[in-house]
């Protein structure tokens, strides 16, 4: 037993840390590696689905390959961001929290990144973007569809 | 290495002098995640190039946010002996020039924001001066820039001031003395009444005295106990928790390791909400350190008490940031709140005894049991000690994070920290609170900065987000986007919450859309009070305060949108047909 062992209950709290771990490795959440991993943890696979219904981050569906949030915190709404998320909407063809059809892009609402005094602000996956106008997100998806970082 | 003496943290403390104050020209980029969005990075990559190119001796280093967000990407140049120089809005072109000035041997002046002549460190009450080259003259202190004039850094210390990657730097800035200081000469039940004495409340917002929470939790039945931290900021508008995590994370490690000793827990989580991935990442990085010198785990500095602190990702669920649905959400199934009592502190995690304080009560311990009570209480107000953060954002000319001490007027924080409005129009309410709080209009700009005066109000204090809205900002839809918020966030246990949230935004969809009838602001008000004293916990019973305040302060916009369809600032649309916002009959 490691030492920290000797603090902790039998953990029934890596559920939501198993979610994160599919959710990262496949992008979404597919029924097989729920079973496989409510097996694993000794638990049922009912309180894997009702916890990965719950949260927001999860989805049972793949996901565009390219997550593209529109921050909708207070100071991103009053900067604006309901015209950037129409504007990203349009142009992708897709609701908010849908995905292209080719995968490329899930355009998602996020409520507050945290960046708000630089709002309003964007984040491409990891990366953050503030003082967001209009042309920027133009030449984002320019970008990212004639060069998508991670292919070769 | 293993940290056993005040001794083997003075070595420590001078490898962190080093990076704090080399012997060659120093440059630092303020590198957390507003930096990183205002384009830090580029500015970082830039100067690095550059500086290989021109082959000067110079040490670039990553530090985090100094709260200046407006101005950002910030970088600071340090010369050996002097003070530090503050550029602001930094661009790739900006960052080469600036490493070329430096490489003929000149520190531009023009454009030099600010200059930081002294440094206090907090921890051990010591102010070192640093001398002003001449050149710099005409560049202001620091403290005479109007946005740092008022402020007193407590929480935020050392933030834009160490790289928050490095545990010597926080070391030399007084870091781990304080937990020294109590492992080896206090006993727990002597920091309790340290900490009561002190007066430090909870800076989450609810502002429950943090010595009586520990006070219940170490006199519960009950083992093991457990601690955790709530960094779960789900207010929008906020981002104080995330700057201190990111920018200084072992002032949190630190008031953890100090508060489990008190009540007796060797368990901890830091709960960090999925949307600050940095957060996680630094703070990840400063467990490891902290380990390795033996400052958390087995048999802390020596003493024999052991302490294991894990990080728990949520999930993007608001409701989370309560601190019965983050216990349910650490135990593993959704993060559904339940009834209180019994409360945490005597029944929380797995049914122990659990004290949840938010990240910048931790942040504030260190500093509080390393200078006394006393010295905490000098600052603030009666019954409302020491400093308070804000994420000042919105329509005000210094966007930024800020702390002040407690009983300032918003007035003086908005004019004097904020600059007052963005584009010269008048600033007509703050927004407190997030969506458990309320708007606030111009004329009650004089109610005092405390908890008691806060809620007097109708708003509350809050974690910290203050979102300054002038005049184009209508209230109504103001109050329509806190409810869109708390409807959708609302985890549908309570049937109060769950239905009375989306039947309140039906209606404010209804006066934005030019759709309402006299006879709804009667229905807000009695639709609002059935979701107040029907809801389990804080979200459904807070989730009411926007239209409420903006009701009380802003009637008359509610009765042009209702009686006249009118939006007296020509904001919401007032004719778009209801299907179209997705809002159902009621």
């Amino acid at each position: 037993m490691l030492p920290a062992q000797k603090y902790r209950q039998p953990d029934p709290g890596a559920v939501l840390a198993a979610l994160h771990e599919i959710s990262a490795r496949c992008g979404y959440l597919p029924e097989a590696e729920l079973r496989r991993s409510a097996v694993e943890l000794g638990v049922p696979l009912s309180l894997m689905l009702s916890a990965a219904s719950f949260y927001a981050t999860f989805s049972f569906k793949p996901c565009g390959q390219h997550k593209l949030q529109v921050c909708e915190g207070t100071a991103c709404y009053v900067k604006g961001a309901a015209a950037l998320l129409e504007y990203l909407s349009a142009e992708l063809g897709v609701q908010p929290d849908q995905s292209t059809e080719d995968l490329m892009f899930m355009l998602k609402r996020v409520r507050c990144v945290g960046s708000c005094g630089l709002a309003p602000v964007v984040r491409m996956d990891d990366e953050t973007f503030g003082r967001v106008t209009q042309p920027d997100l133009e030449g984002l998806l320019a970008r990212y569809r004639q060069s998508p970082p991670g292919a070769a | 290495m293993k940290i056993l003496s005040l001794a083997d943290l003075d070595v420590l403390s001078h490898a962190g002098r080093l990076g704090l104050y080399p012997g060659q020209v120093k440059i630092s980029v303020g590198m957390a995640t507003c930096g990183l969005a205002a384009g830090a990075d580029a500015v970082y990559e830039a100067m690095q190039k550059r500086i290989e190119q021109r082959g000067i001796n110079a040490l670039l280093t990553k530090t985090g946010c100094i709260g200046y967000c407006q101005q950002e990407p910030l970088v600071d140049v340090r010369l050996p002996g002097a003070g530090r120089v503050i550029y602001t809005q930094m661009t790739r072109p900006r960052a080469r020039a600036l490493v070329d000035d430096l490489a003929r041997g000149d520190l531009p002046v023009d454009n030099a924001w600010a200059v930081i002549d002294q440094e206090e460190n907090l921890v051990e009450g010591q102010v070192s001066r640093f001398a002003r080259l001449p050149e710099l003259a005409p560049a202001p202190a620091l403290d005479q820039q109007p946005f740092f004039t008022s402020q007193r850094k407590i929480v935020l210390r050392n933030c834009g001031y160490i790289d928050p990657q490095r545990i010597e730097e926080y070391i030399a800035r007084g870091g781990y003395r304080a937990l020294h200081k109590v492992l080896t000469g206090y006993e727990p039940q002597q920091i309790i009444d340290e900490v009561l004495r002190a007066g430090l409340r909870g800076r989450g917002g609810g502002g429950f005295p943090t010595g009586r929470k520990w006070q219940v939790a170490r006199n519960a039945p009950g083992e093991p106990k457990y601690l955790l931290c709530n960094g779960d900021e789900g207010d929008p508008g906020a981002y104080m928790d995330r700057t201190v995590l990111e920018s200084d994370p072992h002032s949190v490690l630190e008031g953890m390791i100090i508060g489990a000793y008190a009540i007796g827990a060797h368990q901890g989580y830091i709960y960090v909400r999925d949307e600050y991935p940095l957060a996680v990442e630094r703070m990840t990085n400063a467990i490891r350190q902290a380990r390795e010198y033996r400052l958390l785990g087995e048999d802390i500095l020596g003493s024999g008490f052991d302490l294991y602190i894990e990080i728990v990702r949520g999930a993007g669920a608001f409701v989370c940031g309560e601190e019965t649905a983050m216990i349910a959400s650490i135990e593993g199934g959704s993060g559904e709140p339940r009834p209180k009592p019994p409360y945490p502190a005597e029944a929380g995690l797995w049914g122990k005894p659990t004290v949840i304080n938010n990240v910048k009560t931790w942040a504030s311990l260190p500093v509080i049991l390393a200078r006394g009570a006393g010295w905490y209480r000098s600052l603030g107000a009666p019954e409302n000690a020491g400093t308070v953060v804000f994420s000042l954002v919105g329509q005000i000319a210094n966007t930024g994070l800020v702390e002040v001490p407690l009983g300032m007027t918003l007035r003086q924080l908005l004019e004097g920290v904020g600059g007052g409005s963005a584009d010269g129009k008048a600033i007509k309410a703050v927004q407190t609170g997030g969506p458990s709080g309320g708007c606030l209009p111009a004329r009650l700009f004089d109610t005092p900065i405390t908890y008691e005066a806060m809620k007097a109000t109708g708003s509350i204090m809050g974690s910290g987000g203050m979102v300054v809205l002038d005049e184009s900002a209508c209230m109504v839809d103001v109050a329509r986007y806190f409810l869109d918020f708390t409807a959708q966030e609302s985890c549908g246990k309570c049937t109060a919450c769950r239905e009375g949230t989306h039947h309140l935004l039906v209606i404010l969809n209804r006066l934005t859309h030019g759709q309402g009838a006299p006879e709804d602001l009667a229905l807000l008000e009695e639709v609002a009070g059935a979701v107040k004293i029907g809801s389990l916990c804080g979200l459904g019973q807070t989730a009411p305060n926007p239209v409420l305040s903006t009701l009380s302060y802003f009637r008359d916009e509610y009765v042009a949108h209702a009686v006249d369809h009118r939006c007296p600032v020509g904001k919401c649309a007032m004719t778009a047909p209801i299907s179209a916002v997705g809002a159902v009959e009621v």
